[in-house]
């Protein structure tokens, strides 16, 4: 907001200062990405794989949503149960453009050996007829209009997410839905565009989605090992930039207005604040960087289908930011980082089996029951989540506030600043 | 005189028994006079033949008819007669006359040879059997006659329907003979002021074989012409460019006419480019240059002028033929009268089959509404009356239907085993409800976004264990015998007894709950707890008693919500997903805290649902979408649902 006006007067710390995680956390993470260069098979040693370099660059950007998520409900108290449909909209737009772009080359190729030169009719509807054969149509739906246009579509992975949670947060702000009524509308919404895309007449090919995503574009002779640590690197890089900006946003003054309007939104509407102004400000760019978040997901994956967008995503995102410790920055990052790198190992098989004699324990059946357990646990025991480790570990509780009840919510964390 | 006489009776003697048979009995005669086509049995030919027996009116008609279907018509080699016969052995007959039905005797049966009609005559003979079926003393052969005619009617069927009509006396048949009577006479009558009444008698059935009668009358043929003719049968003028004729099958029309010459497809237009390729140009063009379609009309305009392929129309030549013709399609299924007749009478058919669809399509939604009223009802209590959010509600309503599946494994007999389940899967469900209660829900009152999360956890691990012990295949619920079928109202309007089933069950929750929180110690107990629990604590009530109790009643409700909807639809691990946000919507919607508020909520969302269902029928996906879409705009103009709780309760 306005914060030139609100700090003039005096001259504010540097960011690093008020909010020394950022420097640890960059530091980290600039360790991390050189780690993994050298050891990657497109740059380095070659001492880990390149679908495991895929994963850790994956594993970045769940990051980075899990970032936006904790923005939005550990910052703001907005419990968003769609977060993850703005994360797969972005990678659809740009699974768009890679998918458009890398079967015009191969249609343009395959019309090249033909007697007369194509003309661009004959062109479209090859490329049509590859794309949409799979949902038994031939010509481009709409929403294709632009899938020619790299630029356009990366104004798409901002402009979609955003534009869509603008006017959503708007109508459910303006009506005042809050609290756990606001995340079952989020979780409605997020249902409803999942069953819109499974439709075959969506435009984005049904339940098959887009696929080939891994393949950029005029780059065949680029192997996959290069590739994977670009975007390993781009991965980084943003949730660099990311934690930088959100910690830049709760840092100031107005930060401290969303958590108030955490801990006691009709307090902050009374002060004067236009309380439905900040929550939609959140909202909206949190939606932005989950789906650039998805922007960079997606082509590392290689594939998107609506699956990713149904409402238990967006609850997994819910789960690793809880898991992580809601209401600190680096404890979304932690929590998405370890949840979703369990996941992998416990789901890929690697996890040994438990044999109890009677029974055993696989767990790829039984890894979803541990986490759903785990989540309850974690809510009922550890409120803080891992991130409350840290507090321990640096000696530094929260104040006692003698049994003194700070806002309605007495489960949300609250700052230390809140005590000031 | 008695030498004559006795000659007489010697004659007789040795011509016996062949030449015992009347062959001037009228019925002979009949057959004589056909015998050359008769035994020719060809299908082309033998029509006069058998109208002949069928016009006779002679009794004895219908035997031979029915023994000739049957092969067992046989006719002399030397006289030429008819009998019909019984094979005794392999070469011996006894033979019958057709006048009298009297034995004539046994006779070897080289000297008969057998009629073998083939299918096509059995066919028509048994078309014109039908007539003496229909007048047959047994009800029963009549009543075969009838649904013989009704599959597949002829002509000459009407004439005979409408004498047997007149002399039935049976009323269920004699309706049924008039109602087939009047469908004849609109296929099969010859004067047209007949044909309209009895067309307009049947304004307003909704039966389908009237519309399956009168579609046929509304046939058209789409032709064209410089102008609109003036005649009566011109049905309607059709634009070309709209929905009912596209251009391309404008100009299709107008080119197999022979008005104009054809067009060229973009793919053969290529090919015969391609094919007149002579140093890399076409006709004098550079191939290169042919990246366009505008391009390649030139290219093949001027291989058109070396005489090389044909002249195609353009563009501009058929958008001028398209406008300068009419386009108009004309009746051909019956003369210009008559055709209206039955687009009137048709139109009011449809008017009623509307209304009645718009009735089926109600009662479609009152069953929905009721499906979703029981998977909400006991969301109602958790939520609704406590406040407490369970998304783990689904995963009782799954273990309800599991529980149902389960019993059914061990008891075979299915009313049995659904009269055991549903007090079984309360008590499971209601003491899963109560643990759940206890071991999470308690810590986390006035948390409502940790009930939550905790509740996800707790609705995922569910999920996961069902799918691991029951797999991930649809399990099935099997309804007993008298659940099966439907209510059928008429044609259009029915409802399955199951469906029926559900929304009685629906009012029976619905009763209960009135029951139990308005008139019960326990309700009154819930109520004050929920509007001040310290108040109601002071008073003696324990709330944690009561809140346990009402968590379980809430859980058991949705337990056997499940085996009802597992019924109706498959058992698969994840059905109570499918059901949690549809139940919060319909809680939501319906205002919080207020069973009244649930119910109109479910009716709104069920309605709401099939009524974007029939105007999109294809797509159920689609109207999920939408009706999701409308619920959280519909939420936008009454946040707290339809019946908003005022006062204190609201704060509660």
């Amino acid at each position: 907001m306005s914060e030139s006006t609100l700090s003039a007067g005096h001259v504010r710390t540097p960011l690093a200062l008020r909010f020394p995680s950022v420097l640890v956390f960059l530091a980290v993470l600039g360790l991390f990405t050189l780690g993994v260069t050298i050891l990657s098979e497109g740059f380095g040693i070659g001492a880990i794989s390149t679908s495991f370099v895929k994963t850790l660059g994956k594993t970045l950007c769940l990051c980075l949503v899990a970032l936006a998520m904790d923005l939005v409900w550990g910052y703001c108290g907005i419990l968003s149960l769609g977060h993850m449909a703005f994360f797969g909209l972005g990678g659809y737009a740009i699974g768009m453009w890679l998918m458009y772009e890398r079967t015009r080359l191969i249609v343009v190729d395959s019309l090249a050996a033909s007697e007369l030169p194509p003309t661009a009719q004959e062109i479209s509807d090859g490329i049509a007829t590859q794309i949409f054969g799979v949902v038994g149509a031939s010509e481009f739906p709409p929403v294709w209009a632009f899938a020619h246009s790299l630029p356009i579509q990366l104004a798409f992975v901002v402009l979609v997410p955003g534009l869509l949670a603008l006017v959503f947060g708007w109508l459910a702000f303006r009506s005042r839905v809050t609290g756990v009524y606001l995340s079952i509308l989020t979780q409605a919404m997020t249902l409803a565009l999942s069953l819109y895309l499974f439709q075959n007449d969506s435009g984005l090919r049904g339940n098959n989605g887009l696929s080939g995503l891994q393949n950029l574009p005029g780059l065949d002779a680029v192997p996959q090992a290069t590739v994977s640590v670009w975007f390993f690197w781009g991965s980084a890089f943003a949730l660099g930039a990311g934690y930088v900006l959100c910690a830049w946003i709760v840092s100031g003054k107005f930060g401290s207005v969303i958590r108030a309007i955490r801990d006691d939104e009709a307090r902050v509407r009374f002060l004067g604040y236009p309380v439905e102004a900040f929550k939609l400000f959140v909202f909206t760019l949190t939606a932005i960087i989950a789906g650039i978040a998805g922007a960079l997901y997606y082509p590392q994956a290689g594939i998107i289908n609506p699956t990713e967008i149904a409402p238990i995503a967006s609850i997994y995102l819910a789960v690793w930011v809880a898991i992580g410790g809601r209401g600190r920055l680096y404890g979304a990052v932690i929590g998405a980082a370890f949840v979703s790198l369990l996941s992998t190992w416990f789901t890929g098989g690697q996890a040994p089996d438990i044999n109890l004699g009677f029974y055993r324990i696989q767990w790829v059946d039984w890894w979803t029951v541990l986490l759903g357990l785990s989540f309850v646990l974690v809510t009922l025991f550890a409120p803080k989540g891992i991130g409350g480790l840290v507090d321990i570990i640096i000696d530094r509780t929260t104040p006692n506030r003698h049994g003194a009840d700070l806002g309605p919510d007495q489960g949300a964390l609250r700052e230390r600043e809140a005590d000031k | 005189m008695l030498n004559w006489v006795r000659l007489c009776v010697a004659l007789i003697c040795l011509a016996a028994p062949a030449n015992a048979q009347n062959a001037e009995a009228p019925i002979q005669q009949v057959l004589q006079e056909h015998a050359e086509i008769i035994a020719k049995s060809s299908r082309q030919t033998i029509g006069p033949a058998i109208d002949a027996l069928a016009a006779s009116g002679l009794p004895e008609a219908r035997l031979v008819l029915a023994k000739w279907q049957n092969k067992e018509m046989w006719q002399n080699e030397e006289t030429g007669l008819f009998v019909y016969a019984e094979e005794v052995d392999r070469d011996t007959l006894r033979i019958f006359d057709f006048a009298d039905s009297s034995e004539i005797g046994e006779v070897p049966d080289d000297d008969y040879d057998q009629l073998k009609p083939n299918s096509g005559i059995r066919g028509m003979i048994g078309a014109a059997l039908v007539q003496f079926q229909l007048t047959d003393p047994d009800a029963k052969m009549r009543r075969q006659a009838l649904a013989a005619i009704e599959r597949d009617a002829d002509a000459s069927h009407l004439p005979a329907l409408r004498k047997a009509a007149e002399a039935e006396e049976h009323p269920g048949l004699a309706a049924r003979m008039d109602r087939l009577e009047r469908l004849l006479t609109i296929r099969f009558e010859e004067d047209e002021s007949t044909r309209i009444a009895a067309i307009e008698s049947f304004r307003g059935d909704l039966g389908v074989d009237v519309r399956a009668t009168l579609n046929p009358l509304l046939a058209t043929r789409l032709e064209t012409a410089s102008e609109l003719p003036d005649s009566a049968d011109v049905a309607r003028e059709l634009d070309p460019g709209s929905d009912a004729l596209s251009r391309e099958a404008a100009y299709d029309l107008l080119v197999s006419e022979g008005i104009n010459r054809p067009r060229i497809s973009r793919a053969d237009k290529r090919a015969a480019l391609v094919a007149n390729i002579e140093d890399g140009s076409v006709a004098g063009v550079q191939v290169a240059t042919l990246d366009s379609e505008s391009a390649r009309d030139m290219a093949y305009a001027a291989l058109a002028e070396t005489g090389v392929v044909q002249p195609v129309a353009t563009e501009a030549e058929v958008d001028a033929a398209i406008d300068s013709q009419v386009f108009f399609e004309r009746y051909i299924g019956a003369p210009p009268e008559i055709a209206l007749a039955a687009a009137a009478v048709l139109q009011s058919i449809e008017n009623k089959v509307t209304v009645n669809q718009a009735l089926d399509l109600g009662l479609d939604a009152l069953s929905l509404a009721s499906i979703y009223f029981l998977a909400a009802i006991g969301l109602a209590i958790t939520f609704g009356v406590m406040g407490v959010i369970n998304m783990a509600h689904g995963e009782f309503i799954m273990m309800g239907a599991y529980t149902g599946y389960v019993v059914q494994q061990i008891v075979p007999d299915y009313t049995l085993s659904i009269i055991l389940a549903l007090p079984l899967a309360f008590a499971i469900t209601f003491g899963a409800g109560v643990a759940m209660e206890r071991l999470v829900i308690r810590w986390l009152y006035h948390r409502p976004l940790e009930t939550l999360l905790a509740t996800f956890g707790i609705s995922i691990a569910l999920q996961q264990i069902a799918k691991n012990i029951f797999g991930t295949q649809a399990r099935p619920l099997t309804s007993p015998d008298w659940l099966d079928g439907s209510l059928v109202f008429n044609d259009i309007v029915a409802i399955s007894y199951i469906r029926i089933a559900i929304f009685v069950l629906a009012l029976l929750f619905l009763a209960m709950f009135l029951l139990v929180m308005n008139r019960t110690r326990l309700g009154l107990e819930v109520r004050a707890v929920t509007q001040n629990p310290r108040m109601a604590a002071s008073m003696g009530i324990n709330p944690d008693r009561i809140n346990m109790l009402t968590f379980g009643f809430g859980s058991g409700i949705a337990g056997i919500a499940g085996v009802a909807i597992g019924l109706y639809a498959k058992v698969t691990s994840e059905m109570g997903a499918d059901y949690i946000v549809q139940s919060f919507m319909t809680v939501v919607v319906g205002g919080v805290g207020n069973i009244w508020g649930t119910l109109l909520g479910a009716t709104l969302v069920g309605s709401v649902q099939k009524g974007i269902e029939w105007l999109n029928p294809s797509n159920t996906l689609a109207a999920q979408t939408y009706m999701i879409l409308f619920i959280i705009l519909f939420i936008q103009f009454r946040p707290r649902g339809i019946i908003a709780l005022k006062g204190r309760a609201a704060e509660a």
